[in-house]
């Protein structure tokens, strides 16, 4: 009789996927060379999958202005913002982002994670309803579930569906807040926000986007699909990452409403955990700077993620329904994914894999996240060790298949 | 509607999910009888929610052990709709 004995279902799945070598869940990397190049297992891999998106991890102005901070203003911060005083940094990058989203207020997290767990906890309490798309992120689920207000689900990205339960509500009383996401991290599918926003004006509920996945991704300037669906207006609130685009760790809430300030002595997951160490600040608002001005990141991203999910799909594989630089293959068996992804690092392609139940639909995929950073020819590399493996685990026929027209990311 | 038709309706949404096992009653265990995973649960419920025009709440959800546990939430979350 152990603690532990509750997991014996779970260390089973986790012990059939192969020792630690192998096994996709306990990946250890060697060393990381560049933004798109690293050795893992004494082999050099190419990295497609490390949501790396404008592959600023190694901006030589981002290393410069960190390597300045934490020279000058140390390692960490040692406490919270609210118990132990904020640096002059954190308010600047909450000014920096407040201006990038064209919006009064920001509160930057820890983390991304806290971000959500902190505005989903607080800003709906006892009385308020949740409308959470079933596919959620699992830092909104556990932001809904630290909270008291009650949380219903909607259809996965089905406005149709969202209007009905919201119908259900009408008489109700409290508020009401509907989250959805800018690009799903599974499949790399757009949320049809433009739809999801009339639900809102019509049904008088907030409206909440995370955009972890999008921000610097989607939009005119990077600002996200709110942007690129023009529904920035009716978005309340917009929760995103500094983990991904911005190539560092943090999180952040955006907003425009009167009183959002009450938030920093309300919010548990803001209030009780040490902010943001100067080097990751300095950083971040770097790359912020960088995502602002550099557009031609974004227009290599889109022609690389264009690239790979024409190249897979031409292979004859099942791609996600956007193009968009999450590409996810999805295979039916989760032994065959578990060999595919242990044949694409043998030779030099890591991603990640993610097996049901913690993918939508039950089956296994093959995720990649594509990179600004990646060169064609990486890219290539990819689709070409792709292919081959597909056929030699006999997924894919012999000969290549003719490639199909595609739906774009523009036309959201 | 009557809690008898309305654990009927659920259960034979069960076989449609699972066409295989036979017997399906009041007391069946939805997840660990069913062998139904986390992804298929969702779905079910939504059916559920579509079926009797009713959102249940997560915190329910999670309370929902049998086929009769859900038919009480079905029925009381209709009655309160209507009153
Ligand atoms: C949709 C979404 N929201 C939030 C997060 C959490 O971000 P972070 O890595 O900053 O905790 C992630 C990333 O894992 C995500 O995919």
């Amino acid at each position: 009789m152990s603690i532990f004995d509750k997991f014996d279902h779970l260390r089973q799945t986790y012990d059939s996927l192969g020792d630690r070598a192998h096994n996709p869940f306990s990946v250890s990397f060697d060393r990381i060379e560049s933004a798109t190049e690293g050795v893992l297992g004494g082999r050099r891999v190419i990295l497609l999958g490390t949501n790396n998106y404008l592959g600023l991890t190694f901006d030589q102005h981002g290393i410069d202005e960190a390597v300045r901070a934490v020279q000058t203003l140390g390692t960490g911060t040692t406490g919270s913002r609210v118990a132990n005083g904020s640096y002059a940094g954190h308010g600047a990058l909450e000014r920096d982002l407040a201006a990038f989203f064209g919006r009064r207020h920001c509160m930057v997290f820890s983390t991304g994670y806290q971000a959500n767990l902190g505005m989903l906890s607080t800003i709906v309490g006892r009385g308020d309803h949740l409308i959470l798309d079933s596919d959620s992120h699992a830092s909104i689920y556990d932001g809904a579930r630290l909270g008291h207000a009650e949380v219903i689900r909607f259809r996965h990205s089905d406005p149709d569906d969202l209007y009905k339960r919201l119908r259900r509500l009408k008489d109700v009383p409290g508020s009401k807040l509907i989250v959805a996401e800018g690009i799903y991290s599974m499949l790399g599918d757009v949320a049809p926000l433009r739809e999801i926003a009339a639900v809102k004006r019509e049904m008088g509920a907030y409206l909440m986007v995370d955009e972890a996945h999008s921000m610097g991704v989607l939009g005119e300037h990077g600002r996200g699909l709110a942007e690129a669906a023009g529904v920035e207006a009716d978005v309340d609130f917009i929760v995103g990452t500094f983990s991904k685009s911005l190539g560092s760790v943090g999180g952040f809430c955006v907003a425009d409403l009167d009183g959002f300030d009450i938030l920093r002595v309300a919010c548990r997951p803001y209030m009780f955990t040490a902010s943001l160490p100067p080097s990751i600040i300095a950083s971040t608002r770097s790359a912020l700077q960088r995502l602002d001005r550099d557009k031609g990141l974004r227009t290599q991203l889109m022609a690389n993620a264009t690239q790979l999910h024409g190249g897979l799909r031409a292979l004859g594989l099942e791609v996600g329904p956007h193009i968009s630089p999450v590409v996810s293959v999805a295979l039916d068996e989760p032994e065959v994914a578990v060999r595919f992804w242990n044949a694409l690092v043998e030779g030099g392609v890591y991603l990640n894999l993610a097996l049901p139940p913690a993918t939508p639909s039950s089956r296994p995929l093959l995720r990649a996240s594509v990179s600004a950073a990646h060169s064609p020819r990486q890219i290539q590399k990819a689709v070409d060790l792709f292919g081959e493996i597909g056929r030699e685990l006999g997924i894919l026929p012999a000969e290549p298949f003719v490639e199909l027209p595609r739906i774009a990311v523009g036309a959201v | 509607m009557q809690l008898s038709e309305i654990r009927e309706q659920i259960i034979a949404g069960l076989h449609q999910a699972r066409p295989d096992v036979p017997d399906i009653g009041g007391a069946t265990r939805i997840v660990q009888d069913l062998e139904l995973d986390s992804v298929a649960v969702m779905d079910f419920i939504l059916s559920v929610e579509d079926r009797f025009d009713i959102s249940i709440p997560l915190d329910r959800v999670a309370d929902i052990v049998t086929v009769d546990d859900l038919a009480q939430v079905v029925e009381r979350l209709g009655n309160a709709e209507r009153a």
